[in-house]
């Protein structure tokens, strides 16, 4: 065990110590608007992502968490511009993307791309598999008819699935090999930067394994950039350099992986973490278990987000926004108490 | 050891699909002891939840059918009972709760209306006393303000509240037996972590035996008395839950512990399991999990190995620990997924 911490050490200091920043979201917003009344107005607004802002350095990976209505998947739709924002900016490689025109943006998508959690849902059941995974290519012009199916078979097999798979339909395939289709789209057009929405979430737990070590190769390999979105904090501990946690649009605690886990300071993460069952029988834990449900991000608590249901809630909680500050060793918290 | 509440004996429920026959529990025995959380564990398609419908007699028939075996509960064979004896039973004795608390609730009736439900027809309850009732056991599943929730419809509740009403219904007649079918699955952890500690409470409180149906071998090392583990229509392998976590025997048990990543227990590869489940059509005669097992050996490939018991309460089906292929014994101690 010592010595592969010892290796894992060593892998994710050279993954972020050219500390050359990628993306940079600054104070990103997303608000989505309510519609009401006789005449559709609009009434009030979901505040999806509210003031949120990270860095991803190349070569890293960064894991998002949090639970549902968090806001982490609009940050990763945000952030690849599949939404429009509402506020903030976004950086990548410098160039502020939301200001970009059509034709920059399209040129730029080739080098970000997105998998999405449900391999069922995102591929067309009518599109042959090989067909689906080359079609960016050949869309945007990168590679002649002649040599497609070459570079997709090339890719396929990188991701673990065979050239006779390439005439098959997408229904022939297992949830993990959509997966790895899934993965085979995203990787064939060469991205430099990747968003991985929940890959994992909707596969069993063997079949898990084999995908999440099918992403930690790729990314040593190809010196990928990854944006990891889960609510499963062992996963995102398991690939992660660099972890944020989210509640209710805002950044709540973000530090690199293993001074978040070693030392989660935002009662949030805390509970988050003695949340999660460990399959070890034998293993008493004090549990914090929160109360009550997470509130409406269209209506949510004043102040602090998560007085609401935080165990350590005081007045001070109720009325002011805790800052956002640097605790040392790049961990950030925005608590109160912290 | 307490008494047995209900005994599957070789049960098997079969799917007749235009591919051919699906074995989806195949010559399935294991008993559940009265007081007794028993866990199911195995993945997707394994089984687990047609062996739980089976006992509940919930199999669309057709494609499905119970062709074999016996579905004992105190005593009696729950298979040869007429439609009407089945259905006082169920709601009644045994009750049920499901994965997606949204799709189970009716969402045109009151949470009031749908609690009383049982209670007006199984225990014959007049609408007063019911009423009364509805509100203690909202309460008892630790929902504030009952009376509020009583008149509510189910779409203005989250979806740990849908669960806990769905608990409460389960539990409005004193079952002796809940079948949970993964019931935490389709929530967030923090309300997954007050799910479980409602069940726990409720157990300790009634002591209702518990079958509950997973797939997180976290939840299943903080809730089971008794583990059971599926693979392929067949169970595998059985043993209290302490036992199994420290000694588990079937390579695909093993697997299935070394492969899921650990909260702090970071590795640098997580160990994962090749190939994938097999296809349920026109499975044949071997063990079904020969292709993806480290040890395969001849045997397996055209012989299905026995349940069989090797340690007190602990049984497994696998040519490993059997005469016949005790050649291959030497290998077996590698796989272990505790350190010595």
């Amino acid at each position: 065990m010592s010595e592969t911490s010892v290796q894992s050490e060593q892998q994710r200091n050279s993954g972020s110590g050219s500390l050359q920043p990628l993306v940079q979201v600054e104070n990103l917003k997303k608000y989505f608007p309510i519609m009401g009344g006789v005449f559709q107005r609009k009434v009030g607004d979901v505040k999806a992502v509210d003031g949120v802002s990270f860095t991803i350095n190349k070569g890293e990976s960064f894991g998002l968490v949090g639970e549902s209505g968090c806001g982490k998947s609009t940050i990763g739709r945000t952030l690849l511009r599949l939404n429009d924002k509402t506020e903030g900016s976004v950086h990548f490689e410098g160039k502020d993307l939301h200001a970009l025109s059509k034709s920059e943006l399209r040129h730029m998508r080739t080098k970000m791309q997105i998998v999405f959690q449900d391999p069922f849902s995102s591929l067309n059941p009518r599109i042959k598999v090989g067909e689906a995974i080359g079609e960016a290519l050949l869309d945007h012009g990168l590679v002649s008819r002649k040599d497609l199916k070459d570079r997709v078979i090339e890719t396929m097999k990188i991701c673990g699935l065979a050239d006779y798979h390439y005439d098959r339909f997408p229904h022939e395939f297992s949830g993990g090999q959509r997966q790895r289709i899934g993965i085979a789209r995203a990787l064939i057009m060469d991205p430099e930067f990747i968003v991985a929405d929940e890959p994992v979430s909707a596969l069993d737990v063997s079949i898990q394994a084999q995908i999440i070590n099918l992403m930690s190769d790729l990314q040593r390999e190809k010196q990928l950039t990854y944006l990891f979105i889960s609510h499963d904090l062992s996963v995102v501990e398991h690939l992660c350099n660099r972890v944020g946690v989210m509640y209710l649009g805002t950044m709540m605690e973000m530090a690199p992986t293993d001074e978040l886990f070693s030392n989660p300071l935002h009662p949030y993460t805390k509970a988050l973490m003695s949340a999660i069952p460990v399959p070890d029988p034998t293993l008493k834990r004090e549990r914090i278990v929160l109360q009550g449900d997470i509130p409406s991000p269209a209506n949510p608590p004043s102040g602090c987000k998560f007085h609401t249901r935080c165990p350590m809630a005081s007045d001070i909680c109720k009325e002011q926004v805790p800052e956002y500050r640097n605790m040392g060793n790049e961990h950030f918290v925005a608590c109160h108490f912290a | 050891m307490a008494k047995e509440l209900v005994e599957f004996r070789n049960l098997e429920t079969h799917f007749k699909t235009s591919a051919g026959t699906v074995k989806a529990v195949n010559d399935v025995s294991f008993s559940i002891r009265e007081g007794e959380t028993l866990c199911v564990v195995g993945e997707s398609g394994c089984g687990k939840s047609v062996t739980a419908m089976s006992l509940m007699q919930l199999i669309e028939s057709p494609p499905g059918k119970i062709v074999g075996g016996e579905i004992m509960f105190e005593g009696k064979d729950l298979l040869k009972l007429s439609k009407k004896d089945m259905s006082r039973l169920r709601g009644n004795d045994i009750a049920m709760i499901f994965q997606e608390p949204m799709s189970s609730l009716n969402p045109v009736f009151t949470i009031g209306k749908q609690i009383a439900e049982p209670l007006l027809h199984h225990l014959g309850m007049t609408h007063k006393e019911a009423k009364a009732r509805v509100i203690e056991l909202i309460t008892m599943v630790g929902i504030p303000r009952p009376e509020k929730i009583y008149d509510s419809y189910p779409h203005e509740l989250s979806g740990g509240m849908r669960q806990r009403i769905m608990i409460a219904i389960a539990l409005s007649c004193n079952p002796k037996l809940l079948i949970a079918d993964e019931p935490t699955t389709a929530l967030d952890v923090t309300i997954q972590a007050q799910i479980l500690d409602l069940m726990r409470d409720i157990k300790s409180k009634l002591n209702t035996s518990i079958m509950m149906i997973t797939h997180d071998l976290g939840v299943v090392a903080e809730m089971a008395d008794f583990v059971v583990v599926m693979y392929a229509g067949k169970v595998i392998e059985e043993a209290p839950v302490l036992e199994l976590f420290k000694n588990p025997q079937h390579p695909y048990t093993q697997g299935l512990l070394k492969a899921k990543p650990i909260i702090n227990q970071r590795k640098e590869r997580l160990y994962s399991i090749p190939g994938q489940v097999p296809n349920p059509v026109n499975l044949g005669d071997s063990c079904h999990f020969h292709d993806r097992c480290e040890f395969c050996m001849e045997i397996c490939k055209v012989k299905t190995p026995p349940l069989r018991a090797h340690a007190d309460g602990h049984k497994t089906a696998c040519w490993l620990y059997e005469e016949e292929g005790k050649s291959n014994e030497r290998n077996v101690g590698s796989v272990g997924t505790t350190a010595e």
